[in-house]
């Protein structure tokens, strides 16, 4: 090969391995997919995800949003007072927790609390033949550990999303009242008013995608991690930065979608 | 019976099984030996169908394993892990009765742990470890639960993966004699794989030897030691020198 074509060919094949990731990533969300709708079902294993995705992941997921929107409250604060905006917090505060930080950094926490849990859970049961027992008494994998967990996620995390805006607006209003002096009913009202359906409703559809997203990277590296300790090292860590990049993709994408609607 | 015809399967370069042929008879006892890394696991996984052989059939009982109904054939067996592949987020008892707690075999929850709790006393496990977890067992106690959930819906055919390994002399008589008893109790078919020459002598009927992917020699349990085959030979006696290469 002529070298100088070297790092071309080094380039192409690195898409092309991106890109079959990707189909492999494709083939199993959609295997996923196909097992949601066929019986057997496993509500019990269902139940112990949406304990272990949802509510187990409040305090992390309220407490980020309470901080992040108190930080962003003295952000727009400062920035605003350079052009004699500062009014304008309420409104920033909402639209910025509702459209995007709430659902990015939701989605983060979970990428890096659930997603790397269940991709070495799974993993640590493939590495000591954990998987193959469930095949032999005649368990599907992927629908006894798969399917919970992903239906799992695109049902909890939209949710999360929903209280995740909440706590962030109530971080933001807490620091307005408390150390800025805003008028506390004036400051909920501007909220309230500012707010359209259409805000919430992308919020909670990226709570949706990011939650799909999370879970399935979860899965689809536990389930095709390599042998041993460090086979689960690279799994969880590979989960979680798959996941992470998805995320902020997909948020871009739907962005996008929602800006245009 | 279980008949292997031919059986090959490779991972990347390494050919693994080059043309194994075995038949096993209903009701007997075959164990399979040979060196780590000689394809007894892999052979033991494509009866099971949790791997797919390159080439080759496998029939149990004149049907092929490809066809059929895959949770009809699952039903017939049962499968004693190396490591005993327990549930760590399932008790004790809820381990033994998996089975039995869903699928076509699904009992009531009260009607599955006395059949749970029963098997945990025929491994000579007292009704008190039904309610722990895994973890909080010791590994002989836990191969116990794992040959208790093997047997929880009577299989008709039962595999042991290295059962002995990881355990103490004592412990590992313990679970040879366990095996032995059940299996003959049961009437099942058993195929075990091991490298622990007590277990061999303790559970088998007939020993197949697989070196090279494929069986070197076959035969009855008691003609093993008179067997004139030097693969088998430099194996059981533990012998460094011969055709089988030691790596230093």
């Amino acid at each position: 090969m002529n070298p100088a074509a070297r790092p071309l060919a080094h380039i192409g094949r690195m898409a092309i391995a991106l890109l079959a990731a990707l189909g492999r990533v494709a083939i199993f969300a959609g295997t996923a997919a196909g097992h949601m709708l066929r019986p057997p079902f496993y509500p019990r294993e269902l139940g112990h995800a949406l304990l272990h995705v949802g509510w187990l992941s409040l305090p992390v997921v309220g407490l980020t949003a309470l901080f992040t929107g108190g930080a962003l409250a003295l952000q727009i604060y400062a920035g605003g007072a350079r052009f004699n905006a500062e009014a304008v917090v309420p409104q920033i505060v909402a639209i910025g927790m509702v459209r995007e930080l709430g659902p990015v950094l939701v989605g983060l926490m979970i990428a890096a609390r659930v997603t790397s849990s269940i991709a070495a859970e799974i993993a640590t049961m493939k590495v000591t033949e954990q998987i193959d027992a469930l095949v032999t008494l005649s368990t599907h994998p992927m629908k006894y550990l798969v399917v919970p967990r992903v239906i799992a996620g695109l049902l909890t995390v939209p949710v999360l999303v929903g209280v995740g805006d909440v706590i962030g607006i109530f971080g933001g209003y807490a620091v307005a009242v408390q150390n800025l002096g805003f008028n506390p009913a004036a400051y909920l009202a501007n909220t309230v008013d500012f707010l359209e359906p259409r805000d919430i409703l992308s919020s909670l559809a990226k709570g949706c995608a990011f939650g799909g997203i999370a879970t399935v990277m979860g899965c689809y590296f536990g389930m095709n991690s390599g042998r041993g300790a460090q086979g689960v090292g690279r799994a969880t860590k590979s989960s979680v930065e798959a996941a992470a990049v998805l995320i902020l993709a997909a948020n871009f994408v739907l962005t996008g979608v929602f800006f245009s609607l | 019976m279980i008949v292997m015809q031919d059986v090959h399967k490779r991972f990347g370069p390494n050919r693994v099984l080059r043309g194994m042929s075995l038949e096993i008879a209903r009701g007997s006892s075959m164990v399979i030996i040979g060196g780590s890394g000689t394809g007894k696991s892999v052979a033991l996984k494509c009866v099971l169908g949790l791997i797919r052989p390159d080439a080759g059939r496998i029939l149990v009982d004149g049907q092929d394993i490809r066809t059929g109904d895959r949770d009809a054939f699952l039903a017939r067996f049962g499968m004693l892990f190396q490591g005993a592949a327990l549930f760590d987020s399932l008790s004790v008892w809820q381990n033994v009765a998996f089975r039995l707690l869903r699928g076509s075999l699904k009992r009531p929850v009260d009607e599955a742990r006395a059949i749970a709790i029963e098997k945990l006393r025929r491994v000579g496990l007292k009704p008190e470890v039904a309610d722990r977890f895994p973890s909080e067992l010791s590994g002989g106690m836990q191969k116990r639960v794992g040959l208790a959930r093997a047997i929880a819906a009577e299989p008709e055919i039962i595999f042991f993966d290295e059962p002995t390994t990881g355990l103490d002399p004592i412990m590992a008589g313990v679970i040879n004699d366990l095996i032995r008893e059940i299996v003959v109790e049961m009437g099942a078919t058993a195929m075990t794989i091991t490298h622990d020459m007590s277990s061999v002598r303790a559970i088998a009927d007939r020993v197949a030897m697989l070196h090279d992917g494929v069986i070197q020699w076959t035969g009855p349990v008691a003609g093993m030691d008179a067997a004139d085959d030097p693969y088998l030979s430099q194996f059981i006696n533990g012998r460094a020198d011969g055709p089988i290469e030691a790596v230093r």
